[in-house]
């Protein structure tokens, strides 16, 4: 990371560390409507990253799957989301993180962690995709520390998204992934997405809550 | 060389004379008076030895084959410095402040005593020597701290000093003997001169860490310090807190820095990773804190963390070779180890003369003092932010200077070294912002506002003795805080001969800016600050006077529309500290309040109750007093055997021990 | 030796004559986005004016310090931006102190507010000297990582450098850099006493901070501290000029050229920086103060992160 890499390697480096930030403001929010915000940036950011991939690596497949994840992820996705939690009345809830300063505390550690796991490891590899996949792999770990830490379903299914984001981040950093895969990412997570949201309907109609811990308690002495 | 050598021998010799003399009514005046002199004597020859070629000397005392080696050095001689100083100003302030002391043969025989055994501490240049005078010191202090053995707290106070301190002995000897090796030298020079393998060289950085860092106040060894300390007579808690942790320190630096040799990276990634958690724990604590003494004495463990940041960091530069980085980390750490002296004596004394005047060191029973006791609470004020690290006092320019030795390389290879520096690094941050809010609770609380006791509000100033050294002391903070190149340049020998390198010589510069490395790195200039802010006051204040106007007319306050007449209306200091418990303590000490209102009708008094818990003593000491309990009642069971019963136990330790052997070889 | 200190106090002069101006345009600026038409800009200055020639009135029980304190803050902050290269960089001073001596002095002038605050003994005094020590233990500490981010870019804890580095020496887009922005503005909002953290505009009791540690000043000596405290947001729109905008300043004073072309960016950044921080300020609303150490401990965080991707990206 000096300057001896261009800018084209500073812009990159710049937009996923940018995704790294907005894992950030995903783990400090707990309104549950401007996390949706949140996670509408956090895929824009990485619509921004795959596109700028695309531009240097010369791969006109990648300008759709970052059209993708602009369309899908930034927009349809938050959107929906959206009118989920105002049709369940969610809209004012907030959510009690415990501890906001711990978990970005805990956020950092994996950062860390990443850093540390990734960099040594890939020591052989192009300077781009390192800082890259070491970054990715951070997303991916605060998008899991997000699922732990919140005990609303759907801030759970946004944790979930952004731990997808992360994986592509990682997939588009490392040259000559094919786009049928991407595709079929982006697709599978549709599908998911589906499948989780009507999911809460039922768990809502059933328990009148989406709050995991009043759902674990149904499960009746097993815990 | 000789006059450290007969300055000691001379305050031992005083000692007996303080069990005489404390039966005349002045009889503390020569004794105080004489430690006043040795003091100074013990500074001078500090000075020399910061100066000269390094001095040996034998003295036929002590075990007949050995003798007692004493060296001074630029290492001893600094430490020498800070003994003579500290003890110089606490004498000074105790001729006036034990004026009224009930109980003075408690004390004056031990005084002396202990500030001998701490200089022999610094001088010793053999195990047995070292060791003899550090339990000397360790007794002294511990006979001092039961002085006022019948009030409150202090008996339980003196029974876990004495715990701590026999396990900082054993750790010690257990270090020494390591590091003497199968052959035995028990002479330093000899243990310079072997070099101990990795496993060696681990287990003597773990009890040096124990004997030394538990005398110094290192967490989680420091529960004894905050009990101990302030139990003690002020002007002893004063040399308790400013110099028997720096002799501590001095132990932990010859052995790790001069005695063990080059050392491993990790090493200091240890030894940061204590000193960070030290350094924010002792200030959390300080913060939550009600009596002025004990919290004099949580934000010495905070300081003594400052001080282990910077010899953290000077052992993992010196360990990968970075020995210019090593001198500025090392340097940061003595200048703040002796700054820490100059203001944490000052603000004991300013407690004691707090202490004398209200007959009570609660926070909460304070309050106004600044208008019946200005000299003390202009001193105190002083000594509040020279701790706080505000230009431009002392204080700053020691962690401005730790902060610039961790800024130096961030391209060390080490992972551990790459993860703790950084966070250390905010740790400091933290520290000091907190010591800041802690010190304006502590003056705002104690001095300011209006007086919440009826004692507070019929204070007298204290005695000129007592303020007499409170404003050295001041001065001297502000002295070193303006021409901080005085004290470096001083130091630079110790870090020469410590890390092989040291900053460059400050005082050559014709503004006296201080310049760590480069002059485009980092500079910064006290005297220059100092004179800007005065000149801007003074040109301010004319100028406002001139144009504006110069009427001022008294009146109630006005709060609002609505002043209350009662004292009690004003911010308390628990009131003070509940925002911070409330963002670090709910974490760090579980702390929680429950409000118990009675309904509208009820007559019964309302409640709030705070709790906190000290997770030191919750995981570590309780356990361990719990397993030693245990362990104990099992034990039990072996005091009642027959004879022929002891005697296999003897036998098969025997054989155990004959087993071990042959296994070994 | 002369010409030097003249420059030198060209630069303080102007940075406390522009000061107020800037808070007047804040003021104006948010007015107009509440559809109000506001006071001029320059009215600051008449209160200033009006508060200078007032007689003080001070509580019975006030001691000395009291009395001190607000020269005493305002000699601190103004030697704190005196030593932010606006214009120009390398002034005479410069070397004085660098960006954590400056953190450092404004946290001198905290301290004593803090202590005046509690002088006479009011709970609004209390109240006020009690919350803005709990920011600023959050505040500071994340201010002094922002600088470790920005002094491991550039080499430097110097402001000159600094700027001179993020100027010429292509640092490049930096991840941490985008932090420490990021961090930067959290803080210097809370340092001010603005929105959210803090209402500059508000007497409401359980909401002010600030405003509640000066509530028993008057006449000239609430001059003072008003002019510090129009000073500090100065101070800190130039700092975030200094070294994340650096464009247009002169590497050193007397080159009448370049000089007036740094003044002239000076004062649009200056303005450019009033005129955002009152849309900011209009956009949100002020959040219960135990969320303001979620908000400052996330600033802390970000602030950390940069300086630990610093370190470990470095010889790698």
């Amino acid at each position: 990371m000096t300057a001896a890499h261009g800018l084209s390697f500073d812009i990159a480096h710049m937009l996923a560390g940018g995704l790294v930030l907005v894992s950030f403001m995903m783990l400090y929010q707990d309104r549950l409507t401007a996390l949706l915000h949140v996670l509408g940036l956090h895929a824009f950011v990485l619509s921004l990253s795959v596109a700028w991939q695309a531009h240097i690596q010369d791969a006109p497949g990648l300008y759709i799957a970052a059209g993708i994840a602009l369309g899908f992820k930034a927009i349809l996705v938050p959107q929906a989301l959206r009118r989920m939690i105002f049709r369940m009345g969610l809209h004012r809830e907030i959510e009690t993180v415990g501890g906001i300063g711990l978990t970005m505390l805990a956020g950092i550690a994996l950062v860390a962690l990443s850093l540390r796991v990734m960099l040594p490891v890939t020591v052989h590899a192009d300077p781009v995709a390192r800082e890259d996949i070491a970054l990715a792999l951070s997303v991916v770990l605060i998008g899991l520390l997000t699922m732990v830490t919140r005990r609303n379903a759907i801030s759970q299914v946004v944790g979930f998204m952004s731990l997808e984001n992360g994986i592509n981040l990682a997939a588009t950093g490392a040259r000559g992934m094919p786009l049928v895969v991407e595709i079929s990412v982006a697709f599978s997570v549709l599908i998911a997405f589906i499948v989780i949201g009507v999911f809460l309907f039922r768990i809502r109609e059933r328990f009148d809550t989406v709050d995991a811990v009043a759902i674990d308690s149904a499960r009746g002495g097993q815990r | 060389m000789t006059v450290a050598a007969w300055t000691i021998l001379a305050l031992f010799g005083l000692a007996p004379f303080g069990a005489l003399t404390a039966r005349f009514p002045a009889g503390r005046v020569p004794i105080y008076g004489g430690s006043l002199i040795l003091c100074a004597g013990l500074f001078y020859a500090g000075l020399t030895g910061l100066a000269g070629p390094t001095e040996h000397l034998i003295l036929p005392l002590g075990l007949p084959w050995i003798g007692t080696h004493l060296r001074l050095d630029a290492v001893s001689g600094f430490f020498l410095v800070l003994t003579g100083m500290g003890g110089a100003g606490a004498s000074l302030f105790a001729v006036g402040y034990t004026g009224h002391d009930a109980h003075p043969e408690r004390v004056l025989a031990f005084y002396p005593a202990f500030l001998a055994a701490m200089a022999l501490v610094v001088l010793a240049d053999d195990a047995f020597t070292f060791l003899f005078a550090w339990e000397s010191m360790s007794l002294t202090s511990w006979a001092l701290v039961k002085a006022h053995h019948r009030q409150a707290g202090n008996a339980q106070a003196g029974f876990i000093y004495l715990i701590m301190a026999t396990f900082s002995g054993l750790a010690l000897l257990l270090t020494f003997g390591l590091l003497a090796g199968p052959a035995g030298g028990y002479s330093f020079d000899a243990m310079r001169a072997s070099h101990p393998d990795l496993a060696v060289a681990a287990v003597v950085l773990v009890t040096a860490l124990i004997g030394a860092g538990s005398k110094a106040g290192l967490v989680p060894l420091h529960v004894w310090l905050p009990l101990a300390h302030p139990a003690a007579p002020t002007h002893v808690s004063a040399l308790m807190s400013g110099v028997m942790t720096k002799v501590a320190i001095y132990g932990f630096i010859r052995i790790v820095f001069d005695l063990l040799g080059p050392g491993q990276w990790w090493a200091g990634t240890v030894v940061l990773a204590l000193g960070g958690l030290t350094a924010v724990l002792g200030v959390l604590h300080a913060l939550m804190e009600r009596d002025l003494k004990r919290l004099l004495a949580y934000s010495t463990v905070e300081n003594i963390g400052i001080v282990f940041i910077g010899l953290g960091l000077a052992l993992a530069f010196r360990a990968t070779g970075f020995q210019a980085g090593a001198g500025l980390a090392l340097t940061a750490a003595l200048f703040h180890a002796f700054n820490h002296t100059l203001f944490k004596s000052l603000l004991f004394f300013g407690a004691g003369a707090v202490l004398k005047a209200t007959g009570s060191g609660d926070l909460e029973t304070l309050g106004g003092l600044i208008h019946r006791m200005p000299w003390t609470a202009f001193a105190f004020l002083a000594g509040c932010a020279a701790i706080a690290g505000l230009p431009p006092l002392n204080g700053f320019v020691s962690e401005w200077l730790t902060f610039q030795a961790m800024l130096l390389r961030p391209d060390l290879p080490q992972w551990g070294l790459k993860l703790i520096i950084p966070v250390d690094a905010a740790a400091l941050a933290l520290a000091a912002a907190l010591a800041a809010a802690c010190f304006v609770r502590a003056f705002g609380i104690a001095f300011l506002g209006r007086p919440r006791s009826e004692a507070a509000a019929q204070v007298r100033e204290t005695d000129a003795w007592s303020i007499a050294a409170m404003l050295l002391f001041a001065m001297l903070c502000l002295a070193a805080g303006l021409v901080p190149g005085a004290v470096l340049d001083r130091i630079g020998p110790v870090a020469q001969a410590l890390t092989g390198a040291n900053m460059p010589r400050q005082m050559g510069d014709a503004w006296l800016t201080i310049v760590p490395v480069a002059a485009s790195r980092s500079s910064y200039n006290g005297l220059l600050v100092f004179a800007f802010i005065a000149v801007s006051v003074l040109l301010t204040t004319t100028a406002v006077h001139w144009f504006g106007s110069r009427a001022i007319r008294r009146g109630p306050a006005w709060d609002c529309g609505f002043p209350d007449p009662s004292p009690a209306t004003q911010y308390s200091a628990a009131g003070f500290a509940q925002p911070l418990r409330r963002v670090f303590g709910t974490v760090v000490f579980q702390s929680g309040e429950t409000v118990d209102m009675p309904p509208p009708g009820d007559n019964r008094a309302a409640k709030i109750e705070q709790r906190i818990a000290d997770p030191v003593w919750d995981w570590l000491y309780l356990p361990l007093g719990r397993g030693t309990i245990w362990v104990a009642n099992r034990m039990n069971a072996v005091q009642f055997l027959t004879i022929r019963r002891y005697l296999g136990l003897v036998f098969i330790t025997l054989i155990v021990l004959l087993m071990a052997l042959t296994l070994w070889q | 030796m002369i010409h030097a200190l003249s420059w030198q106090f060209v630069q303080m002069v102007l940075i406390l004559a522009v000061s107020p101006l800037l808070t007047g345009i804040v003021r104006k600026v948010r007015a107009r986005l509440q559809r109000r038409r506001g006071a001029s800009p320059v009215q600051p200055y008449r209160d200033l004016r009006r508060l200078l020639a007032k007689e003080a009135v001070v509580a019975d029980n006030a001691s000395w310090l009291f009395r001190a304190v607000p020269y005493f803050v305002f000699a601190t902050t103004w030697v704190a931006a005196s030593l932010i290269p606006t214009f120009a960089a390398n002034l005479m001073f410069s070397g004085a102190g660098d960006l954590i001596a400056i953190t450092a002095l404004l946290g001198s002038a905290r301290f004593a507010l803090a202590l005046a605050g509690m002088d006479i003994g009011t709970s609004f005094g209390g109240i006020g000297a009690s919350r803005e020590m709990m920011i600023a233990s959050l505040a500071e500490p994340a201010m002094l990582t922002i600088v470790f981010t920005v002094a491991l870019v550039a080499g430097s804890t110097q402001l000159s450098t600094i700027a001179e580095t993020m100027l010429n020496g292509h640092p490049g887009l930096r991840v941490s850099l985008a932090l420490a922005l990021a961090a930067l503005l959290i803080v210097a909002l809370a340092e001010n006493a603005r929105i959210p953290v803090d209402n500059p505009a508000t007497h409401l009791e359980l909401t002010m901070v600030h405003e509640a540690m000066v509530l028993e000043y008057s006449g000239r000596h609430l001059a003072m501290i008003e002019l510090a405290a129009a000073l500090k947001l100065t101070l800190y729109i130039a700092m975030i000029a200094c070294v994340f905008l650096p464009a247009g300043m002169a590497d050193g004073p007397a080159q009448p050229v370049e000089d007036a072309i740094g003044v002239a960016a000076w004062l649009a950044k200056i303005a450019a920086g009033g005129i955002a921080l009152g849309i900011a300020e209009t956009a949100v609303a002020k959040m219960r103060v135990f969320r303001v150490p979620n908000f400052l401990g996330a600033a802390l965080m970000l602030g950390l992160l940069g300086v630990l991707l610093l370190f470990v990206s470095q010889g790698m």
